[in-house]
């Protein structure tokens, strides 16, 4: 594949496999070490890169990224944050001053990451970084170093402009063209942000089949709002979902801000996440929550389905070969949303239990309620039973003492190395409490506590 | 002077700008090969076949190699040569080599390694402490029991009688570079080894029984790990064994480093423990006898699992004076990876485990654990030592150890005389203001429905020397240019602590000049040789001392050279400020140094330096294993949810001692790293074997190392800034491994909380997960 994309700041004409990495790329092809591999799946950020596209600079992780996503984009690397004649960043030198590195093996990761983030002006530090992953700082004096250079200018030399490039055969520019070319190869790989796919190559050491990369196709990539509906687009990337669900679910929001870390949110799509089928995904949960409308298409033919029907069972969804996943539509307004996530850790951790919560309360008495859990099952399922004790209910907490048991007659869970089985099934009980709890305004979530 | 100073890591400028060259970035000439594993699938069985056909056709292959085909020693034991490279014949844990792949890339080795067909005839493997003692599969011939006083006499005795149980998990080191090798041949059969390693002379000594070679034949080089924590004190000694014997077959640079998966299947980590107590108090909560037993899981080969138990031992003590104790330990043997060290090396265990028996009795007494913690204090040492309080000393509410009290000793009967922890948790409380803190928490979880929030103090007293007395030796190689300029050797490593830039301000100090004019150089055995591992907090200590001797030796030599010269005494010949003195005459040190070139004196020196005063007997657990004792403390506040066991820490105040620190900035990093790793252990970092033995959490999806969000919000530290009673360099404190321990305040605090929801002790275990903590709260609540 002929792939053009600027490399700090120099014209790159790549010819390659599909499943290259640009960290491999980097690496033994280019000689540019200062990326290196930590994990090689995405979630340790050693191999973070400043990545610009139309639509801004943004941090990826280059283990999981294929050279294929970056025709027409512009990559800067460690090696190109510092000024060709050896000047530091302002957040090269903050790492300095402030004693941020100590193996150092993490930090050009980090310094790709906060220098990405300087560049939007963004101080939201803890999010910014919590998918670069430090073993020996304990990330206090790194912190201190992105405040120190939150005032100071982001100099010029970091600020690509991304080149204009031909069409390149398997990166469709159109939505009619990728489908009418999954149509006609319905074993071809579809490739959107590759945070799933990219460890198919990196870890179980696959080939991919007739790669097809979304990168280019700006038909998925919308988000629009109407007064009642707001629909996305399949491959909007799950950053941009938080930047819209911030303005209308801010509970939704929420779990977004601790889906992946922004490495991984600004690859990831939200149709990756739905299309993939993992029972652990943390959009349907919430999707179904909301009582979305999925939207597929296959050649021609446009199919639609509320989203929890898509989940047929473990590995196995409602999509007919060649067909795509196009996109999600959601209500506008849904005040009694809540959404929860709980997982060893509380950022860049894959949930073991994703619980969200839209029930409506009138004059006292439930008025609908809509329920879904990942983790729970071999898919996202709505917890239906609880859902019937809950409906016609006066909302008091006998109401919900009583409802919460009903979830054992939903759920069987699984133990893993994430959770036991009992954990699981009680938790979901208790989440249901905690619902109740938030809606009398009691505080019951540790991250709203502070010294 | 350049000691003191907070100068910023030697290669900060090198890491932020991405120049800093790890193992597998450093340029190799044409020809490299990569070497990648075959492991086994199960945990414990015979061989009986492997078809390696479709390994050795895979695209890339160059060759395979099987334990037979090892010329010389196969065999990777840091200990008992019990650890062979490649299995022979039988297995013994899942994810154990079986061979080892040779290919033209990094990707072509880690495909092939894939296509080896193995049939194991497998066995129940023993995973769990039960299955081990039910099979008496332990290392030695039974448990080691060190005992003071008549412990069963006291425990009969005790007007209470408190026992209990804390189970603690491993952790997996989680350096970010993992282990990597590169071993380049040489001329006639010698070989050189680049290795991402805290112990270059085993690797040198490895490599050379697995050639057939003398060390000196081979030659180890590392200039900086990627992080390092105890996990390549040993388990770096497979891949550089196995680049050296495929370099040897093949005549090319064979380069290794495992994929992250791999490298948390194939090597250990910190050893899990099981920790029981039986143990008498009076009614003031004070220990009369304490009886230990802790057992341990030490996977499948010895490793280092001997003096890491041993160090558990030695810590059951932590800050506490036990005036009757047994301590019991079973090393246990499991078909699981072969545990080995990491940062504290089996002593966080053993202070976890006495600071749950402060806990337990605390909360069975119902008194407020911090006093408890100081009512049984080893007695302070006494006044006008160097480290008596300087400034206004702040004396404990009440009289918790009586001044005057006769010198206390420790349960391996060594006498503790350098104790501060009185005054330095004073200090601790009082700027934390731990009492009103407590009391406010106490009136909050009150008013809450769901949430409860949590405060402990706890402190750390570590003993500082290996318990292997010879490893306490270390030496340096200095040579001054005719430039003035200088290079500095010595035995210990980099691995980010910035052991480097301190020791390179010794030897700036003792020149008098600027540490700019100090190259700090790779670790390398045919520089320095017969080093011991950077380990045991060590590093500084020992090495500082050995180039300060070596310089010493330069700069007497320049001194007598000047002193002649200029018709002075020697005695005021000074080395200050980047220029020398000679009795009125001032030159810079660059024509010193010229100057004393054209005398033709030698201005290159080794060092060398042995810790005094050692004496230790392992197996009666009776001597003087430790130069000195590194003390800390700290305080943490966390917030629970009852609902669903997430918790979170708050606030963390510490306050560490460090003696007279030689670089405070690094020193407070390693107490801020330290304790965000120590709390991640007790939290987090979980490990997960399935009943097959399959380790389930090896990668960062499933294995969850703190991230940005988990340290304290508020996280005040500092150090206790005396300088060091014994005899170290400039009075400076071993600072590595100790405040690692500080992180058990977390889970304390964890503890503290979860007892704020019902009357029973709720016997946490660690780590204290989502999971655990929720277990508790019902425990709590009975």
């Amino acid at each position: 594949m002929e792939i053009t994309f600027l490399l700090n700041g120099e014209t790159m004409r790549v010819t390659a496999q599909p499943t290259v990495t640009l960290l491999d790329w980097l690496r033994n092809d280019r000689g540019l070490c200062g990326t290196k591999e930590g994990c090689n799946e995405g979630d340790c950020g050693a191999c973070t890169v400043m990545v610009t596209d139309d639509s801004g600079a943004k941090s990826l992780n280059a283990c999981i990224l294929f050279l294929p996503q970056l025709h027409g984009k512009a990559v800067r690397t460690v090696e190109g944050i510092a000024a060709p004649d050896g000047a530091l960043h302002p957040v090269q030198q903050a790492m300095i001053d402030h004693h941020g590195s100590q193996c150092g093996f993490c930090t050009p990761g980090f310094i790709a990451a906060m220098a990405t983030a300087h560049l939007a002006g963004r101080t939201d530090h803890d999010d910014v970084l919590a998918g670069n992953l430090c073993r020996c700082t304990g990330y206090a004096p790194i912190i201190r170093a992105a405040r120190a250079a939150e005032a100071l200018p982001s100099p010029d030399w970091v600020k690509d402009i991304p080149p204009v490039v031909d069409a390149a055969p398997y990166a469709p520019e159109t939505l009619d063209e990728l489908a009418a070319y999954y149509a006609a190869n319905p074993d071809a790989t579809i490739v959107a942000g590759a945070t799933d796919v990219g460890l198919w190559v990196t870890k179980q050491l696959r080939d991919l089949t007739k790669p097809v990369f979304l990168h280019r196709c700006l038909d998925l990539q919308q988000i629009s709002v109407t007064d009642d509906m707001i629909q996305i687009g399949a491959g909007v990337t799950m950053a941009a979902v938080l930047g819209k669900m911030g303005e209308y679910h801010p509970s939704y929001a929420e779990l977004i801000r601790r889906y992946g870390s922004d490495q991984v949110r600004n690859a990831a799509t939200i149709g990756g996440n739905i299309a993939n089928g993992s029972p652990i995904g943390d959009n349907p949960p919430a999707l179904i929550a909301l009582g979305a409308t999925l939207h597929l298409r296959q050649g021609d033919t446009l199919r639609q389905m509320p989203i929890a029907d898509f989940f047929l069972d473990y590995g196995k969804q409602d999509r007919k070969p060649g067909e795509l996943v196009t996109g999600v539509t959601l209500p506008r307004h849904a005040p009694d949303l809540r959404c929860y996530k709980i997982s060893k850790r509380f950022d860049q951790d894959i949930s073991a239990v994703c619980g969200c919560f839209n029930i409506s309360v009138a004059d006292g008495v439930v008025t609908s309620a809509r329920i879904a859990f990942g983790g729970m099952a071999g898919v996202p399922k709505r917890a239906a039973a609880v859902e019937a004790a809950l409906i016609g209910q006066p909302w008091t907490q006998e109401t919900v003492t009583v409802a919460a048991r009903a979830f054992g007659d939903d759920f069987t869970p699984l133990s893993d190395m994430r959770a036991s089985a009992d954990y699981r099934l009680q938790v979901a009980q208790n989440l249901l409490h905690r619902y109740f709890a938030q809606s009398t305004g009691q505080t019951a979530t540790v991250l709203e506590v502070s010294a | 002077m350049s000691v003191a100073k907070p100068l910023p890591h030697d290669a900060a400028h090198l890491h932020v700008t991405g120049q800093a060259r790890y193992i597998d970035d450093i340029p190799t000439p044409a020809g490299t090969l990569h070497l990648a594993f075959g492991l086994s699938d199960v945990a414990k069985g015979a061989i009986t076949a492997m078809d390696l056909a479709a390994v050795r056709a895979a695209p890339g292959v160059v060759a395979v190699l099987v334990a037979e085909d090892l010329p010389f020693a196969n065999d990777v034991s840091p200990s008992v040569h019990d650890e062979p490279l490649l299995a022979i014949g039988e297995v013994h844990y899942l994810g154990q080599p079986l061979f080892v792949v040779i290919a033209d890339s990094h990707l072509a080795a880690r495909k092939a390694a894939r296509l080896g067909k193995i049939s194991i005839k497998s066995e129940t493997p023993i995973l769990t402490i039960e299955e081990a003692l039910a099979a008496n599969s332990r290392f030695e011939d039974g448990p080691r029991i060190w005992t003071k006083g008549d412990v069963d006499a006291a425990l009969a005795a005790a007007p209470r009688r408190i026992t209990g149980r804390i189970d603690m998990g491993g952790q997996e080191h989680f350096y970010l570079e993992g282990q990597a090798a590169l071993a380049l041949p040489q001329e006639g059969g010698d070989m050189v080894v680049q290795s991402s390693t805290q112990h270059p002379t085993e690797i040198q000594h490895k490599v050379a029984d697995a050639l057939g070679l003398p060390m000196h034949a081979v030659r180890c080089e590392v200039r900086r790990m990627g992080g390092g924590f105890g996990g390549k004190e040993s388990q770096g000694n497979a891949l550089a064994v196995a680049c050296a014997v495929a370099a040897r077959l093949t005549g090319r640079p064979c380069k290794m480093r495992y994929d992250r998966d791999d490298d948390m299947i194939i090597t250990g980590k910190r050893h899990d423990f099981r920790i029981t107590y039986d143990v008498g108090v009076d009614a003031d909560g004070r220990l009369l006898g304490v009886d230990f037993v802790q057992m341990t899981r030490c996977g499948w080969a010895l490793d280092l699992s001997l003096p890491v138990a041993d160090r558990a031992m030695l810590h059951a003590d932590n800050a506490y004076h036990l005036p009757a104790a047994r301590i019991t330990s079973h090393r246990l043997k499991t078909n699981t990876q072969s545990a080995t060290a990491f940062r504290g090396f089996g002593g966080p265990q053993g202070v976890l485990g006495i600071e749950r028996v402060m806990d337990h009795v605390a909360a069975e007494l119902g008194l407020d654990p911090a006093l408890v913690r100081q009512r049984n204090f080893y007695a302070p040492m006494a006044d006008g030592g160097l480290s008596a309080p300087q400034g206004a000393a702040h004396l404990p509410p009440e009289d918790i150890s009586p001044r005057k009290m006769a010198v206390q000793t420790t349960p391996y009967h060594m006498p503790v005389t350098d104790f501060i922890l009185h005054e330095l948790a004073e200090r601790l409380l009082e700027t934390s203001a731990y009492h009103a803190r407590r009391a406010a928490i106490m009136r909050w979880n009150a008013r809450q429905p769901v949430l409860r929030r949590g405060i402990a103090f706890s402190p750390v007293k570590f003993g500082i020397s290996f318990t292997l007395s010879h490893l306490n030796q270390a030496g340096a190689l200095v040579h001054v240019y005719q430039d003035g300029s200088v290079h500095m050797n010595h035995g210990g490593t980099e691995m980010g602590q910035g052991l480097f830039q301190k020791v390179a301000q010794v030897a700036a100090s003792r020149f008098g000049i600027d540490v700019a004019a100090v190259k700090i150089t790779a670790t390398d055995t045919g520089k320095v040789p017969n080093t011991s591992a950077t380990a045991a907090s060590s590093g500084s200590d020992l090495n500082g001392m050995a180039v300060a001797n070596a310089c010493d030796t330069i700069r007497d030599r320049i001194a007598a050279c000047l002193a002649q010269l200029h018709q002075a005494r020697i005695e005021d010949v000074h080395f200050a400020g980047g220029h020398v003195h000679v009795g009125g005459d001032v030159m810079t040190f660059a024509k010193a140094a010229q100057t004393a070139y054209f005398q033709r004196v030698s201005l290159s020196a080794t060092g060398f330096y042995k810790t005094p005063g050692l004496s230790w007997d392992r197996i009666k657990g009776e001597g003087t294993p430790f130069f000195y004792f590194a003390q800390g403390a700290a305080v943490t506040e966390v917030v629970i949810d009852t609902l669903t066991g997430e918790n979170r820490i708050l606030r963390t105040d510490l306050l560490h001692d460090a003696g007279a620190s030689m670089n405070p900035a690094l020193d407070i990093g390693q107490v801020e790293g330290a304790f965000v790793q120590g709390a991640g252990w007790l939290t987090t970092e979980e490990l997960v074997w399935d009943a097959k033995g399959r380790l389930r959490t090896h990668a960062p999806a499933t294995y969850k190392i703190p991230a940005c969000s988990d340290r304290p919000d508020v996280f005040n530290v500092a150090l206790w800034d005396q300088p060091n009673p014994a005899q170290t360099i400039y009075r400076s404190k071993a600072v590595g491994e100790p405040p690692l321990m500080l992180g058990i305040s977390a889970f304390l605090a964890l503890s503290a909380a979860v007892q704020a929801c019902g009357p029973h002790y709720p016997d946490l275990h660690a780590p204290a997960t989502a999971e655990e903590v929720l277990r508790a709260v019902h425990r709590a609540r009975g």
